[in-house]
């Protein structure tokens, strides 16, 4: 198995859902909250990963902080090198990939919480962030850990987008199931095997946490 | 100048209702204004308006010094900064509080000694100790309305806005608790402002009572006046209760109780935990006409009196009658003439115990 393959795949994924968790909660908490009329224009752009096949979504990422680019060219002159085919790339690029995988949870979840205990909370004189942090996130809680362990299993998987920005470099770009395909390719079917049953069994750990948290009724649990 | 509050706005909401509301309220002495009308008539809007929970399009509010809204100038003051305590309909307990946890909500900028001096005197007042750390969907309807009032009360707000604070609750629990109410807000002394749609309460509970209607004020006075004098047929109509008198309890056994007003007895049915001065409350349908020296009724009050004045109401006629007191009964245009009915001419009115309500004015 490739140690170093799944050490940069769950760095990745970690580091992915940990900033999701910030950037999500703010355009989930907007999305839930705003009175915009036109806030459906946004909301189908956090979406568009969902349905965008990968090699898409990345070679526009490509092309977007490639040297020939302003936001390229701006990078690389703050660091010294360009972001494509670097970690920080392939960071930039997981995060816009798994975007929805964060942000919907978040706003069904502050979808769900009643606005007349939010009213009540303004008159008791928390400001909104107060009100956010006090009331909303504890309400909303297995949501924005559903959006998160989402958004680390989602990015323990991607593959597309991968290949298309991060290129395959051992140690700094090369994931878990780029390992996989290599393996394949090379026609090591025993290699393949054992890395993939391990993304298999990560994976269903991970959506087992989640079922398992959603789950409303818990018998040996005393009533919530 | 006084302080007082004072409102002059107008709220449109999409479905078509216009809430356009004129209203003063002395603030000292602190008062309870209640606001009474049917559902529908835009009394929680001027609540939320109040609470900074919804903007008017036009117009000011304003509390005492302070310009709360004036919707030309487009200024506001959030809820936040209105020092408010404010207990919707559904009480709006958070799930994820303790009753600690949610009385204490509103004191996060006090110091730890003051904020816990402040809870412990909240639970005491609304009789919650020994529930400090149940969380509301373990309490009952009543514990969770004495929670939210105690989470309400306990910022010692400026203004506290009231809504249906008892209809939440089943028809026993209702009326002691409103009784407690009544006592409560006398000993606060925080001027309140109300919103209901049941004549009882309104009677406990307020000093002043504006009747709402379709977005409107009607009418604004003293409840017992206001219920017994109603400005026009739409106020009698929706407060529904024509004759509203003082009286002292004298007695009360097997289940009926004897009131003295004016120094006439009435015979009515006892109600639980009641002071001894009361409004006796009598709906003119509930009122018989007789001729005078007639014979026996199962009604347990024969009040000899007057006629007043006879204002014919549709079908119906209104009969004002003098019996020690003034008495409002509707009887057909039959009955009228049949009785021979005029002013000056003597009548006996027949009001059976079930039909006399007593509603407590006690201040315990």
């Amino acid at each position: 198995m490739n140690w170093i393959a799944i050490g940069v795949t769950v760095k990745l994924a970690a580091l992915t859902s940990l900033v999701l968790l910030g950037i999500g909660v703010g355009i989930a908490y907007w999305l839930s909250f705003s009175r915009w009329r036109w806030k459906f224009l946004v909301e189908s752009i956090v979406a568009l990963p969902l349905v965008l096949p990968p090699t898409v979504l990345g070679f526009y990422i490509l092309v977007a902080i490639g040297p020939h680019s302003p936001v390229g060219r701006f990078y690389a002159d703050l660091v010294g090198h360009a972001l494509p085919f670097t970690f920080e790339g392939l960071l930039f690029a997981s995060i816009l990939y798994s975007l929805p995988f964060a942000v919907q949870p978040f706003a069904a979840a502050f979808d769900q919480v009643d606005r007349r205990l939010i009213e009540a909370s303004w008159t008791l004189g928390a400001s909104k962030l107060q009100t956010f942090f006090k009331l909303i996130l504890p309400l909303s809680l297995t949501g924005v850990i559903t959006g998160v362990v989402l958004s680390f299993a989602h990015t323990l998987g991607e593959f597309g987008v991968v290949l298309m920005v991060g290129g395959n470099i051992e140690g700094e770009t090369r994931t878990v199931s780029i390992d996989i395909y290599d393996e394949v390719q090379v026609l090591n079917y025993a290699g393949a095997a054992k890395t993939a049953f391990f993304l298999l069994v990560v994976s269903y750990l991970v959506l087992l946490c989640v079922y398992a948290m959603n789950r409303k009724v818990w018998a040996v649990w005393p009533q919530r | 100048m006084a302080a007082t509050l004072s409102l002059d706005c107008r709220k449109t909401f999409p479905r078509g209702l216009t809430v356009s509301v004129q209203l003063e309220l002395p603030l000292d002495p602190p008062l309870v204004l209640i606001l009474f009308g049917p559902s529908g008539s835009g009394k929680t809007t001027v609540l939320r308006c109040l609470a900074g929970l919804e903007q008017p399009e036009e117009g000011t509010i304003r509390f005492g010094q302070d310009l709360w809204v004036d919707a030309a100038r487009r200024q506001v003051v959030p809820p936040q900064a209105r020092h408010l305590g404010y207990m919707p309909q559904d009480y709006a307990l958070f799930p994820t509080h303790t009753v600690t946890g949610n009385i204490e909500y509103g004191l996060s900028d006090l110091p730890q000694a003051e904020r816990r001096r402040r809870v412990s005197e909240a639970l005491a007042l609304l009789q919650l100790q020994g529930l400090e750390q149940s969380k509301p969907r373990q309490l009952s309807g009543g514990q969770q309305q004495r929670v939210a009032l105690a989470r309400a009360i306990a910022r010692q707000p400026q203004l506290l806005l009231l809504d249906e604070p008892l209809s939440a609750l089943d028809a026993p629990t209702r009326g002691a608790l409103c009784s407690e109410l009544r006592a409560l807000l006398t000993r606060l002394k925080i001027p309140t402002v109300v919103v209901t749609h049941d004549w009882t309460e309104a009677l406990t509970l307020g000093d002043r009572i504006a009747v709402m209607s379709e977005g409107k004020i009607l009418q604004v006075g003293v409840p017992q006046e206001v219920f017994s004098r109603p400005a026009n047929e739409s106020v009698a109509q929706i407060v529904g209760v024509e004759t509203v008198v003082q009286g002292q309890v004298s007695d009360s056994a097997h289940g009926l109780a004897t009131v003295q007003v004016n120094g006439i007895a009435m015979k009515a049915l006892a109600v639980d935990a009641i002071g001894p001065s009361v409004y006796v409350c009598i709906r003119a349908e509930d009122v018989v006409l007789e001729q005078a020296g007639s014979g026996m009724t199962s009604a347990r009050n024969h009040l000899a009196g007057r006629v007043d004045a006879i204002d014919p109401r549709g079908v119906m006629v209104q009969v004002k009658i003098d019996c020690g007191f003034p008495l409002t009964a509707v009887i057909t245009r039959g009955a009228v003439e049949e009785l021979r009915l005029a002013p000056g001419a003597p009548v006996i009115a027949a009001i059976k115990a079930g039909s006399v309500h007593l509603v407590s004015r006690s201040v315990v």
